[in-house]
């Protein structure tokens, strides 16, 4: 297999880490103010997330480097073109981030309420845009022979953009709701079960349609397995946790995302950033590739560092498998 | 001299957000840095010694890294997306090389630090002692993992090796990977870096400590904190010896490889043979040309650049008309602009003054701090107070102005002698864009530096944490207990 294959399915993989990881605790910050009733419910929330949010996040820094090494071309065309967008979601990380650190270092509950609001929307503006944008890369923007996008703001906010949006909106709603159910205890388990399994329908409807448009506008017979596997996963995982099977639920939400995105990748292939103005100025896993030994060592320092890397996240999650509840949050 | 057809343009918002953003990032990083190594050898010696005093300190500092390094992660995504976001052109000319380091520093170091760090937090009363101490020491190897990555990226900026450009692509591209990783640069900076950001956390160690010895309200704490302080000190002191070291072997490689860097540092326009002076102080004309008044001391510019007193400075002038020879008045080239190659002189020789003097300050204040709390002296006097206080905001100011120093030094070169800044900002990037992102990212960052200090000064106050009672330690065997460490 080629090195610029190899390196655009590693790509892939760090994307679907980051999607699969990130998009729970996502969903647990987004979900703070629907399932939580008072503060301890909200600490309860946090802790489920707080030993791994931040190495959750680290694919996504590790996606964007690794993007810059073996495409440096889509690396820049890509952050330049959709700048906004990712600034946004930027400025949203970052309030995020610190908040989960800040919001427990004073007793008021008005700084508590300001840190909160951080995580709902911290949590909110990256569901929504990283769908987005997703959605818009599938679907081709306008980049001259430069490899120049020459689009703006509002070229991203079409009808496919946005239903892209919803949908990684929807799914990590529902995975968030699916990772509460399994790590805590007490009311806030039924709560996130019952709102699962009222999401989980409408996040089928809508990520089913996506796909499909994703199949039809890029789709080979590969992607549609590949989708048809995602809805199932999905379906498989509502049906699990109304059996309350969590442990099987959370498996088919993962397994579901984890697909969804694969498939994008697969119907994306060989391009990496199609062009609307003409297919000719397409980004390509070839016209946009690093050198052929630059790949080589990339693909070492991957072979060599990510066994490790998957072993002790793995290991992480291990040691914190323990559900969570009020009585665990000291007063 | 021509004017430009705007009065602002991308490059210089750019530029700006750059500058703002990095030398925000690098006040948290030093004592990130820093404070995971401090941190571990604590919570290490609470282990070997069982003395409880320890913990206390372990528990501490680690509240305090954990503020600084919550601020320090998230300021430091910015820098990964501003490349490809600000400085496309650059990206496109520069990936195959310089994306490389970056993304091994992510696999490499930010999936160590976040994943161990994450333990740490959460691991007190679900690991065992040993392992839980191990977790912070790891954290602190991936400190020193992206440090060494995101430095050989820098160090190849300044003098680019292990690379060849290709006409066909029209970009830089790697040949030896080997060579960037070994840079001459990058082997004297990685360790003035390094030894920076330990003399910085261990003046943070001794102004925490410091302030709490001297307050009433602790005064019950004051034999283990005066200890900290010694440690803090006695860091720092070590490793500022090391910083001015590494400080001076920068110097000399610097005269090397980027000669109009050195003469920049010191406003030397004509080239001195032998015996050039270093001035401590001038003020002159604003581009450095004429002096007023000066203070120096011979021949110290030549010891700096070449290790001997007799040594040649090359000046600003014969450097111009070198790299005009060079690189060509008009060149024709797609990535260099045909300048004066000179940077701004008052910025270079100011920040070089400035990273010197505090950096130096800090590091005596820390020689000053062991030498008043020799053989159990305790200090009291107001003065003392205030010194500690004030050491780590002096090393603090030293990084800012190396990093200014280094940065602005190497203009008009983003990557020295293959792109000029100016080529390498992002063409399809607009002014407004551009000042959306510069004015939003300022503004959170100066909620941020509020909220951080504001908290910082507040887990300071505190204090060394009271410990449990040892009969109450039932959290390894009962599911229910509360959490130790929670959010």
């Amino acid at each position: 297999m080629e090195l610029t294959t190899i390196w655009f399915a590693l790509i892939a993989v760090l994307w679907i880490g980051y999607f699969a990881l990130e998009g729970f605790d996502f969903g647990v910050g987004m979900l703070l103010p629907v399932l939580a009733r008072d503060d301890r419910e909200r600490r309860v929330m946090i802790n489920t997330i707080g030993p791994v949010w931040d190495g959750n996040e680290v694919w996504l820094l590790v996606a964007g480097g690794a993007t810059f090494a073996a495409f440096p071309e889509w690396y820049a065309t890509l952050f330049s073109g959709f700048y906004l967008p990712l600034l946004l979601i930027l400025l949203a990380l970052i309030v995020r981030g610190v908040a989960f650190e800040y919001r427990h270092q004073r007793p008021e509950a008005t700084w508590h309420g300001w840190w909160d609001r951080a995580i709902i929307v911290g949590s909110f503006v990256p569901a929504l845009l990283w769908g987005v944008a997703f959605a818009n890369l599938v679907r081709g923007v306008p980049i001259d022979a430069e490899m120049e996008y020459t689009g703006g703001l509002l070229t991203l906010l079409n009808p496919v953009g946005l239903l892209g949006g919803l949908t990684t909106l929807l799914l990590f709603l529902t995975h968030g709701a699916v990772f509460l159910a399994l790590k805590t205890d007490g009311e806030i388990r039924h709560r996130a079960r019952d709102l699962a399994l009222r999401l989980g329908s409408v996040t089928a409807v809508v990520a089913v349609a996506f796909l499909l448009w994703a199949q039809l506008h890029t789709g080979t017979a590969a992607s549609a397995v590949v989708f048809v596997l995602a809805a199932a996963g999905l379906l498989a995982g509502i049906v699990a946790l109304s059996a309350g099977r969590e442990g099987w639920a959370f498996t088919g939400t993962f397994v579901a995302i984890a697909l969804a995105v694969a498939g994008l990748f697969l119907g994306l292939f060989p391009d990496v950033m199609p062009s609307t103005t003409d297919p000719a100025f397409s980004l390509t896993t070839t016209n946009a590739a690093a050198t052929p030994y630059t790949l080589s060592i990339m693909t070492w320092v991957a072979a060599a560092v990510t066994p490790f890397v998957i072993g002790y996240q793995a290991w992480s999650y291990w040691i914190f498998r323990k559900r969570i509840s009020v009585h665990h949050i000291p007063a | 001299m021509h004017l430009e057809e705007d009065p602002v343009d991308v490059v210089d918002i750019a530029r700006l957000q750059f500058g703002a953003t990095t030398v925000f990032h690098f006040l948290f990083v030093p004592l990130t840095i820093g404070l995971t190594a401090l941190v571990a050898w604590l919570e290490t010696r609470w282990i070997r010694t069982g003395n409880p005093e320890y913990l206390r300190l372990t528990k501490l500092f680690g509240k305090l890294l954990l503020i600084n390094f919550a601020i320090g992660v998230v300021t430091g995504i910015v820098q990964e997306f501003q490349f490809g976001m600000n400085w496309s052109d650059y990206s496109r000319f520069v990936g195959d090389v310089f994306g490389a380091p970056l993304a091994i520093e992510g696999l490499l170091a930010f999936f160590l630090e976040s994943t161990f760090l994450g333990l740490w937090i959460f691991g007190w009363d679900r690991l065992p002692r040993g392992v839980h101490a191990a977790c912070m020491w790891i954290v602190h190897v991936g400190t020193l993992f992206s440090s060494y990555f995101i430095l050989a990226a820098n160090s190849w900026m300044q003098h680019p090796v292990g690379y060849e450009f290709n006409p066909e692509t029209g970009r830089a591209e790697l040949s030896d990977f080997g060579a960037v990783l070994l840079n001459k640069v990058q082997l004297v900076t990685f360790p003035h870096v390094i030894l920076a950001a330990y003399l910085t956390a261990g003046l943070a160690m001794v102004a925490v400590s410091g302030w709490l010895y001297v307050h009433r309200d602790h005064r019950e704490d004051q034999p283990l904190h005066l200890r900290a302080v010694r440690l803090g000190a006695a860091v720092a002191l070590v490793a500022g010896v090391g910083v001015a070291v590494t400080g001076d072997l920068q110097g000399k490689v610097m005269t090397e490889v980027q000669p109009m860097k050195m003469a920049a540092a010191e406003g030397l326009y004509e080239t001195a043979e032998s015996c050039a002076p270093f001035s401590l102080f001038t003020v002159g004309t604003p581009d450095g040309r004429e002096e007023r008044f000066a203070l120096t001391v011979p021949c110290l510019l030549s010891f700096l650049g070449t290790g001997s007193f007799d040594g040649e400075v090359r000046g600003i002038d014969d450097l111009r008309e070198e790299y005009r020879a060079t690189y060509g008045e008009d060149p024709g080239a797609t990535y260099y602009t045909p300048e004066e190659y000179v940077p701004i002189v008052p910025v270079t020789y100011w920040s070089f003054r400035l990273m010197m003097t505090f950096g130096m300050a800090a590091a005596a204040g820390a020689a000053l701090v062991l030498w008043l709390t020799r053989r159990g002296r305790t200090p009291n006097s107001p003065w003392f107070r205030r010194l500690l206080v004030f050491l780590p905001l002096g090393a603090l100011a030293g990084n800012s102005f190396g990093w200014i120093f280094t940065e602005m030094g190497r203009q008009p070169w983003v990557v020295f002698g293959l792109m000029t800044t100016d080529r390498a900002v992002s063409p399809g990037v607009s002014v407004t864009e551009a000042t959306i992102s510069l004015l939003s990212l300022s503004a959170v960052y100066v909620v941020l530096a509020v909220v951080e200090v504001g908290l910082i000064l507040r887990a300071v106050r505190a204090g060394a944490p009271a410990l449990p009672d040892p009969d109450d330690e039932r959290a390894d065997r009962d599911d229910d207990a509360p959490l130790a460490f929670a959010y």
